[in-house]
């Protein structure tokens, strides 16, 4: 079976600094990857570049069998299939919540107001936001922003989503309503690329867990080998840290 | 804020005071506002009496009283400044849009990063610093007198309408640096957000950036139109009987600059509510970005 999402040897730099150093995984279609490891080891980088905010140095990012990462490719076309979140929300801050989903179908695929307008409630509704249509993201607690943020994504109806370390701005009590929604997705079937601090979040939910260490895979392993019995030595020593500071 | 939350009844060191019971801060605070308030009426009575006291008995006070604020003179020139005031207000008026949507279009242009719109960056670049580097007053006497003296008909020859167009050409390049700074006040994450929706650069900009930029920018731009509002006297160097030629003409009549002070309260009128509105605006922009004041 294709893969739904290759990366091969991808590799990329900001100026001198190499942030990704030949980073290559197949992810099935439905699967969940979660990607750990310690800050500035590429994670983030990663997930920009599987939706092309950040143009890849070299190597290839292929979905379903097609290389989207070809220099000069419209952009615009594969970002829409490949929804993305991120830790800050970035929710548009002068719309209410209903114009923040409905813009991008409304915008990018030429679906009707009503329309765009009844499939973000309906979104909202799922998520319990259903009170909420008409409120200013300023409005709502960081927990509520961040459904409202992956309802954004939904609304696009993406094949992959890109989940960026999405509650390490939350309060700990407002994690696990953003958790659950994700664990609501995996049970839709979404394929998801984590990128979580959360270990004991990554353990239940993630199919494989895959450990980054400067810039490149130092072990892919499910959850329950990963956490119990990690081969490799760096790995071991991320746990070991992780397990110190409290975290899991 | 801490006045309108009575403490809780029961604490220690409250201070009951009228019906409602205050915290020891709130007594404190009342009391401080109370002595600030007295400290700041007394002060200033005594300098404003001692102006009204001295300043008529300084010698030559009855020659600068009959120079600059003759009464009847005032009153009979005020209608007719007020009359022409109203070109000032014309010319304004439809000078404004003009200026809003140039100086935008110029602010979206310096934003541009496709290669084939190139030129028209280079274009708003060298638009901005030639016109923000030149004195509005050459501006105009350049494109007032300049203009109609290549021998354009009636009515192409309008100083009304060269006089509003070297307006329009100065201050779009002032809106344009502000609507500029608007635009790159907009944090990168908020492109981020709008592109990985699938939103295409100019989509992004029209509905992320721009509505986000106008928002923050408008109390600098209101400031703008307040210098545009004194500005148009400008105009009057070439021609247009508004307000200040008329003003210099009943000077001249009557040998007194009554007139001009006349007009400057015309313009203060105007002016002085505008500037405590843009004040005010900013105060509520920062109240709303900033967080709790530190007193």
């Amino acid at each position: 079976m294709i893969p739904k999402l290759q990366l091969i040897d991808v590799r990329k730099s900001f100026g001198s600094r190499v942030v990704l150093d030949g980073v290559s995984i197949d992810i099935a279609d439905r699967e969940v990857v979660a990607f750990v490891g310690a800050s500035g080891s590429g994670k983030s980088t990663l997930l920009r570049c599987v939706n092309l905010l950040e143009p890849i140095d070299d190597g290839q990012v292929v979905v379903d069998d097609v290389d989207i990462s070809v220099p000069g490719l419209p952009v615009d076309p594969i970002r829409r299939r490949i929804g993305m979140v991120f830790q800050s929300f970035n929710l548009f801050p002068h719309m209410n919540v209903l114009k923040n989903l409905s813009l991008a179908p409304r915008k990018v695929l030429g679906v009707s107001r009503s329309e765009a307008e009844n499939t973000a409630r309906e979104l909202l509704e799922r998520l319990g936001l259903g009170d909420r249509a008409d409120a200013f993201p300023d409005q709502l607690s960081g927990g509520q922003q961040q459904r409202v943020a992956i309802a954004r994504s939904l609304a696009m109806s993406p094949e992959i989503l890109l989940l960026d370390e999405i509650t390490s701005a939350l309060d700990p009590e407002l994690v696990g309503e953003v958790l659950d929604v994700v664990r609501e997705l995996k049970g839709g079937g979404m394929t998801m690329l984590i990128v979580t601090h959360e270990m004991a979040f990554a353990r239940e939910i993630a199919d494989r867990v895959c450990f980054l260490h400067q810039g490149q895979i130092a072990e892919v392993a499910p959850p329950d080998k990963f956490f119990s019995a990690p081969e490799n030595d760096r790995t071991r020593q991320f746990l070991q840290r992780v397990i110190e500071s409290g975290r899991f | 804020m801490t006045d309108t939350v009575p403490g809780p009844s029961d604490r220690p060191g409250t201070v009951t005071s009228g019906r409602k019971k205050l915290t020891r801060r709130q007594e404190f605070e009342r009391r401080q506002k109370r002595r600030s308030a007295t400290i700041a009426a007394t002060s200033t009575a005594i300098v404003v009496g001692a102006l009204v006291i001295f300043v008529p008995l300084t010698p030559g006070w009855d020659k600068v009283r009959k120079s600059f604020f003759d009464g009847e003179l005032f009153n009979d020139s005020f209608p007719r400044l007020l009359e022409a005031f109203v070109k000032n207000l014309q010319i304004f008026a439809w000078s404004t849009p003009f200026i809003l949507v140039i100086g935008m279009l110029l602010a979206i242009f310096r934003n541009v990063r496709t290669p084939a719109l190139f030129p028209l960056r280079l274009f708003a670049a060298a638009y901005t610093d030639v016109f923000r580097g030149v004195p509005v007053i050459l501006t105009i006497l350049l494109i007032g007198f300049g203009v109609p003296g290549l021998g354009l008909d009636r009515p192409y020859n309008s100083p009304y309408l060269w006089g509003s167009v070297a307006l329009v050409l100065a201050y779009s390049a002032y809106v344009a640096e502000v609507f500029r700074a608007g635009i790159e006040s907009v944090h990168e994450s908020q492109r981020a957000g709008a592109r990985s929706l699938g939103l295409s650069s100019t989509q992004t900009m029209r509905h992320v950036i721009v509505p986000q930029a106008i928002r923050r920018v408008i109390p600098p731009l209101m400031n703008d139109m307040v210098s545009l509002q004194k500005d148009v006297a400008l105009v009057s160097l070439i021609g247009p009987i508004e307000i200040l030629r008329q003003a210099g003409i009943d000077k001249s009549k009557f040998a007194n600059f009554t007139p001009y002070v006349a007009a400057a309260v015309i313009f203060l009128v105007l002016t002085i509510p505008e500037t405590r509105f843009v004040d005010w605006l900013s105060a509520r922009e920062r109240r709303r970005t900033s967080g709790t004041a530190v007193r």
